[in-house]
């Protein structure tokens, strides 16, 4: 079982994103701020690439709930990463329709393509992949998605992959 | 061509921002509302439109709304469900991405029915891009005068947020999404009570899909005996499908309900007949959730009749031979897919997605998704179709939400109208590891497949 202290970093919040964390909490009645969990934890993982032991603290603090009430969110959403991954985390979808027009194939693909496998990270820290669950775009498959702005790559071919992937590695050299 | 109610300017460039949309008469039905009708009044034209929730279910909208509860001084709420995650159904998204004003100016007319002064739009959070789309097309309503404070002079007051989920499909189902709505794990709770009653923050709230709080424009726009003319018998309106897999024209599309499914699949105004000169052997026809049939039943009724895109003839027979419009995801399979493993993707989909609430889900799924990939990869044996029979059936109705039943389902059709198919992998297990899935004799629906 996964533990949220076996990765852990310490994290200080800047003052604009505490301004973001602001903001989400003002959208609800006033006690009720705990509806912000979500959207904050997904403020710091674009912030952060993943979301750490120490930075579920700062948000339980912020939000004046218990740090148990962040972890059993934080673990039980598929969304939230709780150990460090590459920098763009490559997300294929592996349900039916997708597999149906070819993602297990593109899965392959990218293992090979990139060397590693599910949940690794390459050795340069660029990329990590995995499967997911239905990315409700099953008329345009096989998908992908990359966070954390979760753009969308449709109807992929092996090809289509390379050029992606070769363009990620172009921007950040 | 078929009438379209919501994605008639779908391709007028620059519709997805308020000019265009207001231009192409957007938020009529706001003024409409605000100006000329009581709550009350809406509530009634949604009654008589005979709208059906378009989320799957398909309990009557506006007899949705007037169970609401509505004691003196509790706030009520209006939260949409966007949290598209049913395997085969992609139409929110799509509604979302292009024409975010037609489900802003649904939230406010259905807001207004309701009495809620604050609605939120619970979107899947791997939706970041609609996300940025919704809240853009809000800010535009707000500037415009269309949300916020007295609205058109008419005094109403409300404000539209937009919440992220997490990565959980559970979460659409209404009570768990009212959980991770509140910051906690979407795990569903019990009914009794209905989120009429005690909802979100324990005020009487009403969930809504996407496409079934976009429908109530057109519904006020019309009216609702109008709209009840459209479509057949209780299967009022028109109803977008997401149609995938091996079909020619994949994509998003608005029938008119009563269209005839055969119509649906070959016709080249949908989804162009079966790729690649393929025949089609089997359909999912309303979501991973509801029954797989095969080619000939999907195209007839039980009764011999040809079958309707609506809910009564896509349930004619009941679960055991029939289907179920659903959230009309329309998965179509060609002659060369396979069955069990097509039913093993779906039993991991349902096992991986259980919030592990009900031992019988949490478990039960588990058991499927093993004994089914036994067989697929060549290592099962005869009974194990037994064992996958009766643990399906110690699921269905177990549960707490229907989860449960939308993992059971799958598995109990692909064992009713495929068991030789199962059968075949047992029996070929070299074939089987090979992946060499050679069953084409369910391919033709001329034929009969199930005496």
């Amino acid at each position: 079982m996964l533990s949220v202290k076996q990765h852990n970093v310490n994290v200080t919040f800047s003052p604009e994103l505490l301004a973001k964390f602001g903001e989400v909490v003002s959208r609800y009645p006033e006690g009720k701020q705990k509806s912000g969990l979500l959207p904050i934890l997904h403020l710091v993982q674009a912030e952060y690439g993943w979301v750490s032991a120490d930075a579920m603290d700062k948000v339980a603090a912020y939000l004046n709930i218990l740090p148990i009430e962040v972890y059993e969110v934080a673990t039980f959403y598929t969304m939230f990463l709780l150990q460090p991954k590459g920098k763009y985390v490559l997300e294929i979808c592996r349900t039916g329709p997708c597999c149906l027009v070819g993602a297990e194939r593109i899965m392959k693909h990218l293992e090979q393509k990139l060397g590693v496998k599910e949940g690794e990270v390459t050795s340069d820290g660029l990329f990590s992949w995995r499967g997911v669950e239905c990315l409700a775009a099953c008329g345009f498959g096989p998908v992908l998605q990359i966070g954390p702005e979760y753009t969308f790559y449709e109807h992929l071919t092996e090809d289509k992959v390379d050029e992606l992937i070769d363009n990620l590695k172009a921007k950040t050299e | 061509m078929a009438r379209k109610l919501l994605l008639t300017h779908i391709d007028v460039p620059g519709i997805n921002t308020f000019e265009v949309y207001r231009q192409k008469g957007g938020y009529v039905a706001v003024e409409k509302v605000l100006k000329t009708m009581s709550p009350e009044e809406v509530v009634e034209e949604v009654k008589k439109s005979g709208l059906r929730g378009r989320g799957g279910a398909g309990f009557p909208t506006g007899m949705k709304w007037s169970f609401l509860a509505k004691p003196e001084g509790v706030p009520r709420y209006l939260v949409c469900n966007a949290d598209e995650s049913e395997p085969g159904t992609f139409k929110d998204r799509y509604l979302m991405t292009h024409i975010p004003h037609a489900l802003i100016e649904g939230m406010i007319v259905s807001s207004f029915a309701l009495g809620a002064h604050t609605s939120y739009i619970y979107v899947r959070g791997e939706m970041m891009p609609q996300i940025r789309i919704l809240e853009r097309a809000i800010a535009e309503a707000k500037e415009k005068g269309f949300l916020g404070k007295n609205i058109l002079g008419s005094g109403y007051d409300l404000e539209i947020y937009v919440q992220p989920g997490g990565g959980a499909y559970i979460c659409g189902e209404e009570t768990a999404l009212l959980e991770s709505l509140e910051g906690k794990r979407g795990n569903p709770r019990i009914k009794p009570p209905f989120p009429a009653i005690a909802g979100l923050y324990n005020c009487p709230t009403v969930v809504n899909n996407v496409e079934s709080i976009a429908a109530t424009v057109p519904i006020i726009n019309l009216g609702g005996d109008e709209y009840a003319k459209i479509g057949i018998e209780r299967s009022t309106g028109t109803k977008l499908i997401s149609a995938s897999g091996n079909i020619v024209k994949p994509g998003v599309y608005e029938i008119e309900l009563g269209l005839p499914v055969e119509e649906f699949i070959y016709s080249d105004e949908y989804c162009g007949g079966i790729a690649n000169g393929k025949r089609m052997k089997a359909v999912v026809a309303g979501g991973s959730s509801v029954p797989i049939l095969p080619a000939n039943l999907i195209l007839k009724t039980a009764a011999g009749n040809s079958r309707l895109m609506t809910y009564e003839s896509l349930a004619d027979g009941g679960f055991q031979t029939g289907t179920m419009l659903g959230s009309g995801g329309f998965i179509v399979f060609d002659e060369d897919q396979c069955v069990v493993r097509n039913t093993w993707n779906f039993a991991r989909f349902y096992h991986h997605e259980s919030c592990g609430q009900c031992s019988p889900c949490r478990e039960g799924t588990g058991w499927m998704e093993k004994v089914l990939h036994k067989i697929e990869s060549g290592h099962g044996s005869m009974s194990d179709i037994d064992l996958l029979w009766d643990v399906q059936r110690k699921i269905e109705g177990n549960t707490i939400c229907p989860l449960g039943d939308a993992a059971a389902w799958p598995v109990a059709a692909a064992i009713r109208h495929f068991r030789d198919e199962f059968e075949w992998h047992i029996l070929h297990p070299e074939e089987s590891q090979t992946r060499n899935y050679g069953l084409a004799h369910y391919a033709d629906p001329l034929q009969p497949i199930v005496s």
